[in-house]
């Protein structure tokens, strides 16, 4: 698949903030005197920020944005769908969040599991448009789902940590310690996929695509000089070097210095670990392969 | 249940792109807009079309076959590419079973064509919707046609009528007969779409021809220039 940077940065970016909002609930609820309203209300507004650039790159992946809300209809049995109801609901919990602790509301902690109820769904429904493509094996599995929370959650609590390293030091620390976990779990589970996927073997041949049994197959023509819709959006074009290059280069800036230095450094643990995930997302479009490619030999 | 569908024998197509061309003049000229050329007279010229002929060699040297193998929307009873649509611009009519999309409800966000196994819907790039195969909706049904012109486009176009149009949910239309008689097949079966439109395979006419059927058995004396038999007794024409 050819990976979209719209999309790249939209899953990346609400994920982040995702797990901010799930970090901040958490400093309220488990440390009530370590924090300080304005430490929750300055996290509401990055999570805010974070995921109101999702969206808005978000716009950018549509041929019609003016007709985006459209895009709510079909929640009974599109997870895209689904996802366009929960993203701005989960916005709309941290606004809230954010005015309750700013104008001393109240019912802070009641706001904030709502809001970490949004963001548990969110990922679910993130994680779901690609899980539930079931021609794209690479994607059809729950490690997919348990990726896209981990990973939004470890980056989150990252970003957290580097958060609370100018505004609450106290809370540097546990928090960091807490994203170093989660970048740990996330390793494994990513890896897991990693090598799931180098596993796989496809379920649909040039046999079957075309419907002749015969192990010797070539295709001469696609139907199409000058490439077409099919040779654009389903293969990502870039070289095998590039593509062997992207695997180490993710795993070593979203996982292995995030590791090395969110303890010490988090603010430049979350900014590595953010662009090691838009690689990492870059990599999870272009790792797979669509069945419609075996009527397009010609490219790759 | 109607489920109008083609039926493509791969054993008459020429490979000609008459479909093709066809296909791209009728539903570039219908009341939904022009479908888009891109660079039609430079170099990598593209565009949207809704039907594709891509040609195959099978086998090796010298036991070699060209097939050439028409490729568009096959209509699927269980489309895999409708539930994923947030708007709902993608549906199936339950009144004939031809998978549409409504281009003023599309928004252009291509899941659709992520989750079709086939690579048969394509993104329009001057629309900016998701364009596809409609089955010529807009003349199959068009009452102020003759009753044999409403059909597909590409189906009036084949040259050696490699096409066959009609309902496959009834036994006894010709799509069925010929699915039925001449082992149509569907693509990709493991991908569980069901789909519509069917497949008719290669074949090898060949008619077997024993010895003795050379020859005619009434004529002992092989005035057709058979070997000539010793032991029959000579004919009159020998014995004059």
């Amino acid at each position: 698949m050819r990976p979209a940077f719209s999309v790249l940065l939209l899953t990346t970016l609400i994920g982040a903030a995702q797990g901010l909002f799930i970090a901040l609930f958490l400093c309220e609820l488990l440390a009530p005197n370590a924090i300080t309203p304005n430490f929750l209300i300055g996290g509401s507004v990055i999570v805010l920020l974070l995921s109101g650039l999702g969206l808005l790159a978000s716009f950018f992946h549509l041929g019609h944005p003016e007709r985006a809300w459209r895009s709510m209809m079909m929640w009974r049995t599109s997870w895209l769908s689904r996802e366009v109801i929960a993203l701005p609901a989960f916005m709309a919990a941290a606004f809230a969040y954010g005015v309750a602790h700013w104008m001393a509301l109240g019912h802070t902690l009641l706001i904030g599991v709502v809001g970490v109820v949004l963001s548990i769904t969110l990922f679910i429904c993130t994680g779901m448009i690609y899980a539930a493509v079931k021609v794209l094996k690479e994607w059809a599995h729950p490690l997919t789902l348990v990726n896209f929370s981990l990973l939004g959650s470890a980056s989150g609590m990252t970003l957290a940590a580097a958060y609370a390293s100018f505004v609450a030091p106290t809370l540097t620390a546990p928090l960091a310690q807490a994203a170093f976990v989660l970048t740990a779990l996330s390793l494994l589970t990513r890896g897991a996929a990693l090598v799931r996927n180098a596993q796989l073997s496809p379920a649909s041949t040039l046999q079957t695509a075309i419907g002749i049994r015969h192990p010797h197959i070539v295709q001469k023509a696609q139907g199409a000089m000058g490439g077409s819709y099919n040779t654009r959006e389903f293969f990502h074009g870039k070289s095998v070097g590039f593509v062997r290059v992207i695997i180490p280069a993710f795993l070593v800036l979203s996982f292995a210095l995030p590791l090395l230095l969110v303890l010490t450094l988090p603010l430049l643990a979350f900014i590595l670990q953010y662009a090691g995930l838009l690689a990492e997302r870059w990599y999870f479009f272009a790792e797979a392969k669509h069945p419609q490619n075996l009527y397009y030999q010609g490219n790759s | 249940m109607t489920q109008l569908a083609l039926v493509i024998d791969l054993n008459v197509c020429v490979g000609c792109h008459a479909c093709v061309t066809n296909c791209k003049q009728w539903n570039t000229s219908g009341a939904a807009g022009a479908l888009t050329d891109c660079n039609p007279y430079e170099a990598e010229p593209n565009g949207t079309f809704f039907n594709r002929v891509q040609t195959f060699e099978v086998g090796q040297y010298p036991k070699t076959e060209t097939v050439h193998f028409p490729k568009s929307c096959l209509h699927c009873e269980d489309p895999a590419c409708v539930p994923v649509c947030p708007t709902g611009a993608s549906y199936k009519r339950k009144s004939d079973g031809i998978v549409l999309v409504d281009y003023d409800k599309c928004i252009g966000c291509k899941y659709c064509s992520w989750a079709c196994p086939y690579g048969v819907r394509e993104f329009d790039e001057q629309r900016k919707v998701m364009t596809k195969c409609t089955l010529c909706v807009d003349r199959i049904y068009d009452m102020s046609l003759p009753e044999d012109r409403r059909k597909p486009s590409c189906v009036l176009a084949c040259p050696p009528g490699a096409r066959l149009f009609g309902d496959v949910h009834d036994p006894e239309s010709e799509v069925s007969v010929a699915i039925r008689e001449r082992g149509g097949y569907t693509l990709m079966p493991e991908a569980n779409t069901k789909p519509a439109n069917h497949y008719l395979p290669r074949r090898k006419t060949t008619v077997t021809v024993r010895d003795e059927e050379l020859y005619r058995s009434d004529n002992p004396h092989k005035i057709d220039g058979a070997p000539f038999d010793r032991n029959l007794p000579p004919t009159n024409e020998e014995l004059n």
